[in-house]
């Protein structure tokens, strides 16, 4: 039963796509295709089958969904993709609201802080994986890739530093780090000094968040969790509004 | 999606019988994207939703006809003349939603 193929699937963090044919001879047929072709469950009989599994690998490798007509079937293929993640370097406040906020939106969280009295349990826990380890050390073991976002909250060159130089040599979606402006130069000027490439440095968010106004741990937290969805679909962040 | 899921089966695994409703298809501006989802069960409990409340009332009802017929439905949505007042979506767009039963 597809049911259960999907929930196993999406529990493992596969990559696949669910066809379901929604008009014609086969309608409510519903099987699972994945990247390389391979198909569960697809109807043995219907000569459109090798055309889904290839429209199918394109609609995953562009992340969309859509409707397709084969002869008198219309096929809805769904794209499922593993959750984005975020890890949040740093186990201060600010890390718990924008935990929280994360969970709600599906990511899957992890929190990096070298501190035991930071990363506890206690204080996250709503969130996927917690690590009590120096960030430099971590961050080369992440698997960090097109789909995590990451965010330095320590706003500390002691932490922030080694973190973003690490950081350096992956190629995450977002790269947001906490401070002032005046903070954020010097890290800058300070990781340039040591070497690490300008065109990495460009692409870091800091001062971190939208611009919303807000100052609590809660509020910053928003304005972060926003930049990402911003930054996640491309987006500006401004107001939607009519000329 | 997960949630979904997961609803699905703990209905069934209490004895209910269960419905997924799935949008895909969308034409102009709409509420939900393409691969929106809400779960219906027998009693009528959902979760979920495939517009921002104006259809939903309307699947709840197709749902529990398709988990009686066992017979899945795709069902459109928009605004029209003879819809104005009736179910449709404010915003403008059209959606069509596939409607099946759902097996353990």
């Amino acid at each position: 039963m597809w049911l259960k193929t999907v929930s196993e699937n999406i529990a493992a963090k596969k990559i696949f796509a669910i066809a379901t044919v929604v008009t014609g001879a086969h309608v409510g047929a519903k099987w699972v295709i994945y990247p390389d072709g391979a198909t569960d469950g697809a109807p043995a009989d219907a000569d459109w089958n090798a055309q889904v599994i290839t429209d199918a690998q394109a609609l995953l490798a562009a992340e969309r969904s859509e409707t397709r007509t084969y002869g008198d079937a219309e096929i809805f293929i769904e794209s499922i993709l593993p959750p984005p993640r975020l890890i949040v370097v740093g186990g201060v406040h600010t890390a718990i609201p924008l935990s929280q906020y994360a969970k709600i939106l599906g990511f899957h969280v992890t929190i990096v802080d070298g501190r035991g009295r930071f990363a506890t349990r206690e204080r996250f826990p709503h969130v996927d994986e917690l690590i009590v380890e120096w960030p430099d050390d971590v961050i080369p073991r992440l698997q960090i890739d097109a789909m995590t976002y990451v965010v330095i909250l320590t706003h500390d060159p002691k932490f922030d530093l080694p973190a973003l130089k690490a950081l350096s040599a992956t190629k995450p979606r977002y790269i947001g780090a906490m401070g002032s402006r005046e903070t954020r130069r010097q890290h800058m000027a300070e990781l340039r000094a040591q070497g690490v490439p300008d065109e990495f440095l460009k692409t870091v968010y800091g001062p971190v968040g939208l611009d919303l106004g807000g100052r609590s741990p809660e509020e910053t937290a928003l304005a972060i969790i926003a930049q990402i969805i911003a930054v996640r679909h491309g987006h500006g962040g401004g107001h939607l509004q009519l000329d | 999606m997960q949630e979904i899921l997961s609803n699905l089966q703990q209905w069934q695994a209490r004895g209910d019988e269960t419905a997924l409703a799935t949008v895909t298809w969308t034409a102009g501006s709409t509420p939900r994207t393409i691969g929106a989802k809400m779960a219906i069960n027998s009693r009528g409990e959902f979760v979920g939703s495939v517009s921002g409340g104006c259809v939903e009332g309307a699947v709840i009802d197709e749902a529990r006809q398709v988990i009686r017929t066992g017979r899945p439905k795709l069902v459109s949505y928009g605004i029209s003349d003879d819809m104005a007042w009736d179910v449709g979506l404010a915003c403008g767009g059209s959606i069509r939603v596939f409607i099946e039963k759902v097996q353990s």
